[in-house]
């Protein structure tokens, strides 16, 4: 039965070569008692991709039942491409993150690249179009020469594709921490919008019906890129090289165009893309979803090179691929439909009813394998959980007592930060605007789009402080989801549900899988609190180097629906004279802050008080205050604290403020502690009655000014901030390309 | 007003285009696949941006040979106006119905940002509606908006008031600027910048409205006898 230039089973034993595939020595001998005999190579291969961490999520299934998945307006939760929330008028919100961390970080441009690629295709193969797409990205210190070189690799390779398929890159977030050095992180989003009655699924049914492979040619590139998702970094990873894909935007852009038009298809029966673990993740999953079984006969695969083996047609990630089922009969219509975009669309094979995964190749049957055991029959893991050293010694610490001596200069240096600075450096390399649809650009709180032929509008917006989760996984859980929610309350919107994007380094290692247990606890709290549901996200673990582990990074990608035009905020004063108001009290919450970094040069002690049911309750309140129309300008304290947050509300206005410190036993700690659930909200004064009505916690502490200068009052009436607006702006911006441009 | 609204494979403002004239200006539009032979049912012919062919060997240089192309060159021909942007301008250039060529930008990277136009000459069909000098608001979004033409080029450009318009400052590396020019007759308009991005408030400006609304309004005068 194996193919003849292939390795015999009995040496995949002896020589333990499924060990080089990932696959451990319980699992190889799980494989032959589902099989009862040993795997060839190929087989061997299929298990060991699809059984691989980043598609069968076999050490973190257990945490990702946690998360609240259900609601009013949820149409498809995990499971499929991308979840699917109600947006009213029957039209859903269709969005998912994925990472694509490994490959970015041995060749950054077409790493990020083919990340937007497939997080693209997650969408349109659930029938919807893309209207916007998101990136969170992680790197190590700009002072670094390889991490610039990731960057702007990254950033170009994002731009590169995402401009060309013409769909917005609106969003995002950029930090930067030591820890990322080795292994970046960059998790892309994607959102797109469907009617209802157009909504598809990834499914293989009806006994007969062929199977039809559209797009790209099938390469050798990419191969077992899921399996090296699924280890650490490490020297020898450069030498996976190729185990990262090309993209191609153009094909991308005719496969959006021709699988929209491929859905509303009555014929069609499921569709599903070509991503990790390429035509065996695909094909298995279809099937087992359906509780079908499939034929496929690789002679019939479209291919780019030559003399290609059944393994390497099985395990390539080539790009730009999709996996359809269609009635029989209707192959002509189908394969007219693709060529009229100038792709190839070919049968390759058929459903069959017997739950296996079959394969021939020139005459021989070289696969044969239980679909289920594919798809469904990965073990699931529940690693030894155990709580860090560290994390006792944070908690013990208590918060530090940190004085900003100058707090001009700690200001202006805060500002400089790159993960405050501007990023107008990254976002204007990415067509922000193609589809017309873009009320709120890039550099807000969260990214606005309209949806054309509607008075309402969607917000999006991804984010993480990972420095309080590497302090406290469960609050800092929790100050993720909250502030995600946050941002999209600060433009007008109410959050609707949640993709997350889980990045952690070794489960093998009882700390790290400690980190996701807690982390997931405070992420699954706070989205029941916040009443968003998960409805689909990714895990990426083993991101690690030699010096160790990313800080537990769950992104939190959130959509949110504003009813009314009207109710659209932004984070921008808008008019001279104008109240300012400051919600919420600083506390001396200074571990895990921008100030602790820039003046101790690293982070320490336990996490910041954060009250789940005081956040909603404010969010609530600050929500109800924008759709009554009382709020001119609405901007969240986060990386910084307050003056930054002060200052960027300040940015491109021409306008000025006036404010004086009230409360707070420490100057300092109003100035520049990250104490969560904070507001700074601007209010005209004929609206300034019903706006304290409304959120009667507000405290006024000043005025919008004529004068572009920025002016913030100790409680005594001294100045302790008093610049222009001009040079906190040019120090801001010109931050991160001061970076770029500098030699060491 | 029926405006043709040109789609290659990788036109990717086909539709913003579509509906800048569509609801915005309140005239026809229709979509023409690039494999249609005949555009005469059009009055004018709008070629939006993207990356056409994916813009493989040079932006615009596979798109030219489309058999669209040949339609386009003869509604330019009898007059009708006919305007490219981004990598429209581009189509343009590459089928010689514009003098001179696009290169990299000079930053090497792409820019996507509204940015202030100089309207350096309003008696054309395209800016009639502009006050000579106006300064409008509208977006770009390119990696490759960086004009070059030869200085006798240029000369002639500017001596017949095909510039249309310019960037306040040095954007891309462009020749002199430049950011739109015209063809001899004054019926062909190609620029890099997007009118269509710019016809709603809503989005940051309408200062393209004005642009789209002047293509109709001499349209209609020179048409008069058949409505």
């Amino acid at each position: 039965m194996p193919y003849i230039d292939e390795i015999t089973p009995k040496t995949i034993e002896t020589d333990k070569l499924y060990l080089d595939m990932g696959v451990t020595e319980d699992e190889f001998s799980r494989i032959q008692t589902i099989l009862n005999r040993l795997p060839n190579y190929t087989e061997l291969g299929l298990f060991s991709v699809m059984w691989s961490e980043h598609c069968s999520y076999k050490h973190s299934k257990a945490v990702l039942k946690k998360f609240p998945v259900e609601g009013d307006r949820v149409l498809q939760g995990p499971g499929e491409g991308a979840g699917v929330i109600d947006i009213g008028d029957n039209q859903a919100a269709v969005f998912k993150m994925e990472s694509h961390n490994h490959p970015s970080a041995i060749e950054p441009y077409e790493g990020a690249a083919t990340g937007v690629g497939g997080i693209l295709r997650d969408i349109f193969s659930m029938g919807a179009r893309p209207v916007a797409l998101l990136n969170s990205l992680r790197f190590g210190e700009l002072t670094n020469p390889r991490v610039k070189y990731l960057f702007e690799g990254v950033v170009s390779g994002i731009a590169g594709y995402g401009n060309c398929v013409g769909v917005p890159t609106v969003g995002g977030e950029v930090q930067f921490d030591d820890c990322y050095e080795g292994n970046p992180l960059v998790n892309a989003m994607c959102v797109g919008l469907i009617d209802h009655s157009d909504l598809q699924q990834g499914i293989a049914k009806g006994t007969g019906n062929p199977v039809l492979y559209v797009g790209a040619g099938t390469g050798r590139d990419g191969i077992h890129g899921a399996t090296f998702a699924s280890e650490e970094l490490s020297e020898q990873s450069e030498s996976k090289r190729p185990s990262v894909q090309v993209g191609d935007p153009f094909t991308e852009k005719l496969l959006i165009e021709a699988c929209l038009e491929a859905v509303r298809h009555p014929q069609l029966v499921g569709i599903q893309d070509m991503g990790a673990a390429g035509l065996t993740s695909s094909s298995a999953e279809m099937a087992s979803k359906a509780g079908s079984g499939i034929h496929l006969n690789l002679d019939d695969v479209p291919q780019r090179e030559e003399k290609m083996t059944p393994y390497e047609m099985m395990l390539s990630e080539s790009q730009e691929r999709m996996l359809l089922v269609i009635e029989q009969g209707s192959e002509k219509e189908f394969t007219d439909l693709f060529e009229r975009w100038g792709l190839q669309a070919k049968v390759i094979g058929e459903v069959t009813d017997n739950q296996r995964m079959t394969l021939s190749f020139q005459g021989d049957t070289v696969a044969d394998v239980p679909v289920d055991s594919l798809a469904e029959d990965a073990p699931v893991y529940h690693p030894d959980s155990v709580e860090p050293e560290r994390f006792r010694a944070f908690q013990a610490a208590g918060q530090p007592n940190l004085t900003a001596e100058d707090p001009e200069e700690i200001l202006l240096t805060l500002l400089q930060q790159p993960t405050i600075a501007s990023k107008e450096w990254v976002y204007e390399q990415y067509d922000y605007m193609v589809q017309t649809n873009t009320v709120v650009q890039p550099g807000s709180d969260a990214a606005v789009l309209r949806m054309r032929g509607t008075d309402k509008a969607l917000a999006m917006t991804t984010d993480a402080n990972s420095r309080f989760l590497y302090l406290d996984p469960y609050t800092g859980g929790q100050m993720a989801v909250a502030e995600a929610a946050r941002n999209l309350v600060c433009s007008g919107a109410e959050p609707l549900g949640v993709t997350d994007c889980l990045n952690y380094g070794s489960p093998e290692n009882p700390e790290i899988y400690w980190e996701l247990e807690r982390s997931t606890d405070g992420l699954s709290e706070a989205c029941r609190a916040l009443n968003t549901p998960v409805v689909g996200g990714n895990v990426s673990l083993y991101n690690e180097t030699a010096k160790g582990a990313v800080y537990p990074t769950p992104v939190v990608g959130m959509v949110g629906l504003i009813d009314k035009l009207d109710h659209i905020t932004t984070q921008t004063v808008k008019n001279a004279g104008d109240a300012v108001y400051s919600l919420g009290k600083a506390g001396n919450d200074f571990a895990g802050s921008e100030l602790q970094k820039v003046t101790e040069g690293r982070i320490y002690g336990p996490a910041p008080t954060f009250d789940l049911a005081a956040e909603t309750e404010r969010q609530t309140k600050v929500l109800t205050a924008i759709r009554k129309q009382t709020v001119q300008s609405a901007h969240d304290i986060s990386e910084g604290g307050f003056a930054p947050a002060l200052a960027e509300k300040l940015f491109s206005s021409g306008l000025g403020v006036d404010v004086t410190l009230t409360q707070s036993e420490s100057l300092t700690a109003s100035l520049f502690s990250e104490t969560p659930s904070r507001y700074i909200i601007t209010v005209r004064e004929e609206d300034r009655e019903r706006f304290e009505k409304l959120v009667p916690e507000a405290e006024m502490i000043g005025r919008v000014t004529e004068t572009p200068q920025c002016m913030i009052r100790g409680n005594d009436g001294t100045p302790l901030i008093n610049r222009s607006v001009q040079e906190l702006e040019n120090v801001w911006r010109g931050a991160i390309p001061c970076y770029l441009k500098s030699e060491d | 007003m029926k405006f043709a609204v040109i789609v290659f494979p990788g036109s990717n403002c086909d539709k913003d285009m579509y509906y800048a004239v569509k609801n915005e200006l309140g005239e026809e539009a229709e979509y023409v696949f690039h494999d249609e032979t005949s555009l005469d049912r059009f009055d004018a012919v709008l070629l939006p941006g993207g990356f056409s062919y994916g813009d493989y060997l040079r932006s615009g240089a596979i798109a030219q040979f489309s058999p669209v192309m040949e339609a386009v060159k003869k509604a330019a021909a009898a007059g009708k106006p006919v305007l490219g942007v981004c990598n429209g301008f581009q189509v343009l250039l590459e089928a010689g119905l514009l003098p001179g060529a696009m290169r990299r930008n000079k930053g090497l990277k792409f820019i996507c940002k509204p940015v202030t136009l100089r309207t350096e000459e309003n008696a054309t069909m395209f800016t009639s509606e502009y006050k000579q000098g106006e300064m409008i608001t509208v977006p770009v979004a390119h990696g490759d908006g960086n004009y070059y033409c030869s200085d006798e080029d240029y000369r002639i450009l500017k001596e017949n008031g095909r510039i249309v318009f310019t960037y306040t400052d040095d954007l891309n590396g462009s020749k002199a600027n430049i950011a739109g020019i015209l063809n001899e007759s004054g019926n062909v308009l190609g620029m890099m910048p997007h009118p269509e991005r710019a016809v709603d408030t809503l989005l940051g400006s309408a200062d393209g409205l004005p642009l789209f609304r002047s293509i109709v309004a001499n349209w209609r005068e020179t048409h008069a006898v058949h409505r």
